[in-house]
C-alpha cells in the first residue's frame, strides 16, 4: 500500500506495510541513512526524528501515522547551506566520538529546545534519555548549555 | 603480507632511538612508494606511502587506523603535518586502504622485536603484546595509533616529506637548502625573496631521494601539536552524511537478517521456513551451521520473516551453565586466601567479582557482501580491515587478493570489532555466497548483537594483605581466575611482598578485548583492596597510597594532581564521600577522584569525577581529553549497572532495556588535567576507564562505609538500614 511520506520539506511514495516502522522507510525506501538504527525498541534514541516537530523514535513509530505529517530528519536540518545552531554548536563543543548516535540526539535535542527553550539541567535530564555509548553526555550538556545562553565554545 | 622494503630508513640503528626499537622506523618498513603512486591520481607527488601532496596544495596523510571516534586520525595528521610545517587548514586525512602494504607489522616488531616475553612481567607493554598476535595486520587497538603510528611512523613520514619538498625547492631556486624555511605548506628563500607552495614543488620533490635520518622538530617550536584541532571527522557527524556500514548501499541490495544458536557453539536443528518463505519481499531462507538468515529485499521484510521461522537450534550440551555455575568454579580455583607473614598485625581479606559486559557499540554488528565467481566484494567496519578481507576470503575459498574490501566508519569499536571478533564477516559472506552475484547487507538485530558478543570476560579475585603494628602495608597478595597478565596486576606501591597469581578456569562463554582489555577487572579489585587496606591501617586513603610511592614521582604526580582538583580534604556532608584509585596501562597513568551521593533509601549518584592524566606529550588537548570523559562513562556503566549474566547456557539480557548503559541524567561533571610532559606519547582510548569503578566503590564506602566488592553496583543495597553501626 502507498503512503505519501513529506520528508525535510519533500513527497515522497513509499510502498510499505502502514504497520512497519517509520525508521525503515526513510533508510532503506527513501534512503535517508542519517537516521540510525540502535535498538528497534525505543530506547537508545538513535533513530530519533522531528514529526510535526515534535522528537518521535521512529523504530517503534507506524509508518501509517506519519502520512499527512511534516517529518524532519538529520539531513533536512541545515537550511540553505547554513548549519543548524544545533548542528553547529556541536561542531563548537566537539561533541560527537564513533557519531552513531549522534543525529538522534541532535533531533531530540531539536525536541526539547522547541518545547523549552532555556532547558534547566533537570528538564535536560528528563527529556534527554538516548544512549551515547562513547560518553559523549558531558559535552551534550555543554552545548545545551551554551546555546540556551547564546555562548560560543572557544572553538568556535 | 607485503614485503618489508628497507629502503629508507634501513641501518639508521638510531633513527627513533634507543635499542628497543631495533633500528626500524615507519618509513623503513613501509612499502615501496611506487606501489601506492595511484591513489593521489593523476599529477600527484608521492612523497612517502603516507602523504600525498596534490598540485591543488593539499597534503593528504593516509592513515593507517580506522576512526571509531577516538580521534587518532586527526592526531596522526596533525603529527605528519607538524614535521612538514605544512598549513593545518590545507591537511586532509584518509583512512588506508585494506592492503598489506599497509600492515602495521613493522610497528609491532618496532616496539617489541618480534620476541613475546616469557614472563609476565610490569614494564612490558601488553597492549602492544595483544596486538603483536595479530602481526601482519592492519590493527586499532591497543591504543596504539599515536604512540605507535604516530611517534614512530607519522613524524618520521612527516620530516621526511619536508626535507624532499625543501630538496626540490633547493634545485628550483638554485640555493642550498640551508638558506630556505618552510612555512605553512610554503618553502621560501629569504634572500632572493622567491617562494614556491608544496602543491607547486610536490611533483618534483617526489622524485627526490627519501632522505635516511629526517630531522624531528623541537616540541617547542610545535605549531600544530598541543594545541586544540577540531576532529577532521566531526562535521559529517552532525549532519547525517557520514557513511557507516549499516549506510552503505549499492544496486540490487539485498537485506539478511540472522537469528544465531542462542548458546555459543550450538547448532541449527531444523526450521519450518513455509510461512516465512510467503511473506512479502523474501528471497530465501539460509540455512548456516550455527544460524539461519532470512534474505529479503528489505531489512524489515528479513526481520519479520526471521520471526516467523522458530528455528530449533542444539546448546552444544553447555545447558547447564549460568553464572552462578561459571563463579562456583571462580571460587573453588581459587582456594584458601593468600598466606600472610606471621609478623602481620592486622591481616586484611576479600574477594571480589566483576561479570560478563557485552560492548554493545551503538552501530549493531552488519557488513555487506557481494561475490561473483571467484571476487568478492566486503563493505563492513572493522578495527582490522587486513584480517576482515582475510575472513571474508577464507570464509569464500578465495585467495586475499580476490577480496575487494572497504572500510566505512565504525559506529563504535572498544575491542568489538578487533581481528579475533570479528565473525560476522564470515557469517555475512557465507550469505552472499548463497545470494551470488547479488550484494547482501546483512544487519543484526540488538538482540543478537548483545548475544552473541565476545565479552569482557567475568573475574574473581581473592586478596589478603598484612599491615605491621604502625599500619603500614608489608604483603598484599592475591589470586584470581578469569584472566589477567603483568600489566593490568602491577601496583606501583612500596609493599615488600607483592604477587599476584592466575588461577585458570575454563567455560564456553565467548570472550574477547574490551576498552582496556583486563584493566577493567584489575583496576576495580586491586584499587579497591588498596583502600581497604587503607582503612584497616586507619589511614586516609590518598595519603595511604602517597606514602607508598616515594620511589614512583610519576605515579605520585598523578595521584597528587588528582587529588587537588577534588579539593580531597574538603569537607563533605552526610552521606556523601569521595574515593580515588590510580591505575597504569598502554603507557599512560590515570588516577580519578569520584565524589558520590548517597541517598538514605540507598540511590547512588555519581556527582563528578576529577582524572588527572599522564599520557606523556598530549598531541591535540581537547580531543585527549574527550577521549578521557568517554573512558570514564564507559567505566562508569561498568561499575554501577552494566551486567551480562548466563542462564541455561546462553545470555539473559538481550536489549537496551536489560542490558543497560548510563545515560546523560547518571553522568557525573567530569574535569579532566593532563600533566604537562614532554614524554613520547602513552595510550588514551583505554587508559581512563580502570580507575573509574574502584573510585566510585571506595567513595561509597567513605560515604556510608558499605564496602561493594562485586559489581555492577545496582545489585547492592546501599540504604541506610545496611549501613555497618
Amino acid at each position: 500500500m502507498a503512503i505519501t511520506l513529506n520528508v525535510n520539506g519533500r513527497d515522497y511514495l513509499v510502498d510499505v506495510d502502514p504497520d512497519s516502522p517509520l525508521l525503515w522507510a526513510i533508510r532503506d525506501t527513501i534512503g535517508l541513512t542519517g537516521t540510525k538504527f540502535g535498538c528497534g525498541i525505543a530506547e537508545c534514541g538513535a533513530c530519533t526524528v522531528l514529526v510535526d516537530g515534535r522528537a518521535v523514535r521512529s523504530c517503534m513509530f507506524p509508518v501509517g501515522s506519519a502520512e499527512s505529517t511534516a517529518i524532519t530528519t538529520i539531513e533536512g536540518l541545515a537550511k540553505d547551506g547554513t548549519l543548524h545552531r544545533i548542528q553547529q554548536a556541536w561542531i563548537d563543543h566537539q561533541v560527537p566520538q564513533c557519531g552513531y548516535c549522534q543525529s538522534g540526539m541532535i533531533m531530540a535535542v531539536c525536541g526539547l529546545l522547541t518545547e523549552h527553550p532555556h532547558p534547566t539541567d533537570d528538564e535536560i535530564d528528563a527529556e534527554l534519555t538516548n544512549i551515547c555509548r562513547c560518553g559523549t553526555f558531558a559535552r551534550v550538556r555543554r552545548a545545551i548549555r551554551a546555546m540556551a545562553h547564546g555562548e560560543r565554545s572557544h572553538h568556535g | 603480507m607485503g614485503k618489508w622494503t628497507r629502503r629508507a630508513f634501513i641501518g639508521a640503528g638510531s633513527v627513533v632511538g634507543g635499542g628497543f626499537v631495533l633500528g626500524v622506523a615507519g618509513l623503513a618498513l613501509a612499502p615501496n612508494r611506487l606501489r601506492v603512486v595511484a591513489e593521489g591520481g593523476a599529477g600527484a607527488g608521492e612523497l612517502n606511502t603516507w602523504i600525498t601532496v596534490t598540485p591543488d596544495n593539499l597534503v593528504t596523510v593516509l592513515v593507517p587506523h580506522c576512526e571509531m571516534g577516538q580521534g587518532s586520525q586527526t592526531a596522526l595528521a596533525m603529527m605528519a603535518a607538524e614535521e612538514m610545517d605544512a598549513d593545518w587548514a590545507m591537511v586532509r586525512v584518509k583512512e588506508a586502504p585494506a592492503l598489506s602494504a599497509y600492515a602495521n607489522e613493522y610497528l609491532v616488531r618496532a616496539f617489541i622485536g618480534g620476541s613475546v616475553p616469557a614472563s609476565a612481567v610490569r614494564g612490558f607493554d601488553y597492549g602492544t603484546y595483544y596486538i603483536a598476535r595479530w602481526v601482519g595486520l592492519q590493527v586499532t587497538g591497543g591504543s596504539s595509533a599515536v604512540r605507535g603510528t604516530g611517534v614512530h611512523g607519522m613524524t618520521l613520514a612527516g620530516a621526511a616529506a619536508r626535507e624532499m619538498l625543501v630538496a626540490a625547492a633547493a634545485q628550483h631556486f638554485s640555493a642550498n637548502s640551508s638558506e630556505l624555511i618552510v612555512k605553512t605548506s610554503r618553502v621560501l628563500h629569504e634572500g632572493s625573496g622567491r617562494s614556491a607552495s608544496f602543491g607547486e614543488l610536490a611533483t618534483a620533490a617526489a622524485k627526490m631521494p627519501v632522505p635516511s635520518r629526517p630531522r624531528l622538530k623541537a616540541p617547542d617550536s610545535y605549531a600544530i601539536r598541543r594545541t586544540p584541532r577540531p576532529r577532521l571527522d566531526i562535521p559529517s557527524k552532525v549532519d547525517g552524511s557520514a557513511v557507516y556500514a549499516i549506510d552503505f548501499k549499492t544496486p540490487g541490495l539485498l537485506s539478511a537478517a540472522v537469528e544465531i544458536a542462542p548458546v555459543y557453539g550450538g547448532k541449527l536443528v531444523s526450521v519450518d521456513s513455509a510461512a516465512a518463505e510467503a511473506m512479502p519481499g523474501v528471497k530465501r531462507i539460509v540455512r548456516l551451521t550455527e544460524a539461519v538468515a532470512v534474505v529479503a529485499d528489505s531489512y524489515w521484510h528479513a526481520r519479520t520473516a526471521l520471526i516467523a521461522l522458530k528455528p530449533v537450534f542444539d546448546n552444544a550440551g553447555h545447558g547447564e551453565v549460568s553464572s552462578a555455575s561459571i563463579f562456583a568454579a571462580f571460587d573453588a580455583s581459587l582456594g584458601p586466601a593468600p598466606e600472610m607473614p606471621a609478623s602481620a598485625a592486622t591481616v586484611v581479606k576479600a574477594d571480589y567479582r566483576v561479570p560478563f559486559l557485552a560492548h554493545a557499540t551503538m552501530e549493531p554488528m552488519c557488513c555487506t557482501a557481494r561475490v561473483d565467481g571467484d571476487k568478492a566484494e566486503v563493505w563492513t567496519g572493522v578495527q582490522d580491515p587486513l584480517k576482515g578481507r582475510g575472513i571474508a576470503a577464507k570464509a569464500l575459498g578465495l585467495p586475499p587478493d580476490n577480496v575487494r574490501f572497504t572500510n566505512l566508519l565504525l559506529g563504535g569499536g572498544f575491542g568489538r570489532r578487533l581481528p579475533d571478533s570479528i565473525d560476522y564477516i564470515d557469517m555475512c559472506a557465507r550469505i552472499a555466497k548463497v545470494m551470488s552475484p547479488a550484494p547482501v547487507k546483512m544487519v543484526w538485530s540488538r538482540e543478537t548483537d548483545i548475544q552473541h558478543d565476545y565479552y569482557r570476560p567475568a573475574a574473581m579475585a581473592r586478596f589478603a594483605g598484612a599491615l605491621d603494628a604502625n599500619g603500614s602495608a608489608i604483603a598484599v597478595k592475591s589470586r584470581y581466575a578469569g584472566g589477567g597478565d603483568g600489566e593490568s596486576t602491577f601496583t606501583p606501591y612500596a609493599i615488600g611482598d607483592k604477587s599476584a597469581t592466575s588461577s585458570d578456569v575454563s567455560h564456553p562463554i565467548r570472550t574477547g578485548p574490551w576498552r582496556s582489555v583486563l584493566n577493567s577487572q584489575h583496576g576495580f579489585f586491586k584499587e579497591s583492596f588498596v583502600d581497604e587496606m587503607a582503612h584497616a591501617a586507619k589511614k586516609d586513603p590518598y595519603h595511604f597510597r602517597r606514602d607508598l610511592l616515594v620511589d614512583q614521582p610519576r605515579f605520585r604526580a598523578v595521584l597528587d594532581r588528582a587529588a587537588a582538583m577534588a579539593d580531597w580534604n574538603s569537607p563533605l556532608p552526610d552521606r556523601e564521600g569521595r574515593g580515588i584509585a590510580l591505575t597504569e596501562c598502554f603507557g599512560s597513568i590515570v588516577a580519578e577522584v569520584a565524589h558520590v551521593a548517597v541517598s538514605p533509601d540507598g540511590r547512588l549518584r555519581v556527582r563528578a569525577v576529577s582524572a588527572a592524566v599522564d599520557c606523556g606529550d598530549v598531541v591535540n588537548p581537547d580531543s585527549a581529553a574527550a577521549q578521557a570523559e568517554g573512558g570514564i562513562m564507559f567505566g562508569l556503566s561498568a561499575a554501577l549497572v552494566g551486567e551480562i549474566t548466563i542462564a541455561g547456557g546462553r545470555v539473559v539480557q538481550r536489549n537496551f532495556n536489560d542490558y543497560q548503559m548510563i545515560r546523560l541524567m547518571d553522568a557525573p561533571q567530569i574535569n579532566v588535567e593532563f600533566i604537562r610532559s614532554e614524554r613520547a606519547p602513552g595510550g588514551l582510548g583505554e587508559p581512563c576507564v580502570p580507575p573509574i569503578a574502584a573510585a566510585v566503590a571506595n567513595a561509597i564506602f567513605a560515604a556510608t562505609g558499605i564496602r561493594v566488592r562485586d559489581l555492577p553496583i545496582k545489585n547492592q543495597d546501599l540504604s541506610r538500614r545496611q549501613a555497618p553501626t
